[in-house]
């Protein structure tokens, strides 16, 4: 008796601080934790820029940036990955407000644009390997497709991961357990699509202009 | 108490019962877009062109990417300034300091083991020949 007096008589206006409100919603938790690995994940992804950079103009005589490097695939790549970062933004609106054809709609654009950037980068690795310049060819050629194929892999791993949360959706529903998973996902997605703004810049740009 | 205020998880976007003023969901990923097309348009631009000074681009390019970094994280991630998401923000910049000392640290090492490298001090050469 005296305790529910006791929660009454808290003002209700005044909320506690995030620090006194005691343990956070798992989501909350999740979430967090999630962005801890994707942080690390670009610190890795920071080893591999830098090593990129310091061998860049160690071609040990074989074919340097400027001669390998296409701007056209380039631009098409980056616009087929930012516009599945949006996308992928409208699928994450849609799950929130628990829309099935929506999320679905969403999730099968992010899929197939991030699908033409895999298959666009693909042909430009066979084209260059084609060419001579494969990975054994100089350190350059090595840090490059490390770099650029460490991305490509996440992209692989992210739309393998896509394809399993929408059959999770479709079998279990929008479970706070698969909502969280989808949380995480999208995280995932727009930090690779970060990434890939570092890439493109100092890789294909840098790489072109004299 | 169900509306206690908690931390902001990464990703989430301001309720708009906590901020009235907030812009709706979709409308703020559709800024983010044309704002990162438009910074994406000028990175390229900046490559090819011949109008500008040829030393100003890496840099030019490089504070484009950077702020285009800076759109996705607000406009994507929703990262922001507000007291729910500084653990979000304090675990960002110790990640962004990591990267900025593993990359800038590793390029001026190497820069100036390669210096050696190339140059020789002349010191030791001289003093061998006078003996």
């Amino acid at each position: 008796m005296n305790i529910s007096v006791a929660i009454d008589s808290v003002p209700q206006d005044a909320l506690p601080s995030a620090s006194e409100a005691g343990p956070a919603p798992k989501r909350i938790v999740v979430a967090y934790g999630f962005w801890i690995f994707l942080l690390s994940d670009i610190v890795m992804f920071s080893a591999l820029f830098a090593s990129y950079a310091v061998l860049v103009h160690h071609t040990a005589g074989g074919p340097t940036g400027a001669q390998l490097f296409n701007q056209g695939t380039v631009a098409i790549e980056t616009a087929c990955l930012l516009v599945s970062s949006y996308t992928c933004g409208l699928m994450s609106l849609a799950i929130n407000s628990r829309r099935y054809l929506r999320t679905y709609l969403g999730a099968l654009i992010t899929f197939a644009l991030g699908a033409a950037f895999l298959t666009l980068e693909i042909r430009e690795f066979a084209s260059m390997i084609a060419i001579g310049a494969t990975p054994e060819r100089s350190a350059f050629l090595s840090a490059f497709f490390t770099l650029v194929g460490c991305h490509g892999l996440h992209v692989t791993l992210g739309l393998i991961w896509l394809a399993v949360m929408m059959l999770q959706v479709a079998v279990m529903g929008f479970d706070a357990t698969v909502q969280r998973r989808l949380l995480c996902f999208s995280l995932f997605w727009h930090a690779l699509d970060i990434v890939w703004v570092g890439l493109f810049t100092v890789v294909y740009l840098m790489g072109v202009s004299p | 108490m169900t509306e206690a205020r908690y931390d902001r998880a990464p990703g989430d976007r301001p309720s708009r019962e906590m901020q009235a003023s907030a812009p709706s969901p979709l409308f703020v990923y559709t800024t983010g877009l044309f704002l990162a097309l438009l910074l994406t348009a000028t990175s390229f631009w900046a490559a090819n062109t011949s109008l500008l000074w040829p030393g100003g681009v890496a840099l030019g390019l490089a504070v484009l990417a950077i702020a285009q970094m800076g759109v996705h994280l607000v406009f994507f991630l929703h990262i922001t300034t507000g007291p729910e998401s500084t653990n979000n923000v304090l675990a960002l910049a110790f990640g962004v300091l990591i990267v900025f000392v593993v990359v800038a640290g590793s390029m001026w090492i190497m820069a100036d083991m390669n210096q050696n490298m190339l140059m020789p001090s002349p010191a030791p050469m001289s003093m061998q020949m006078q003996h």
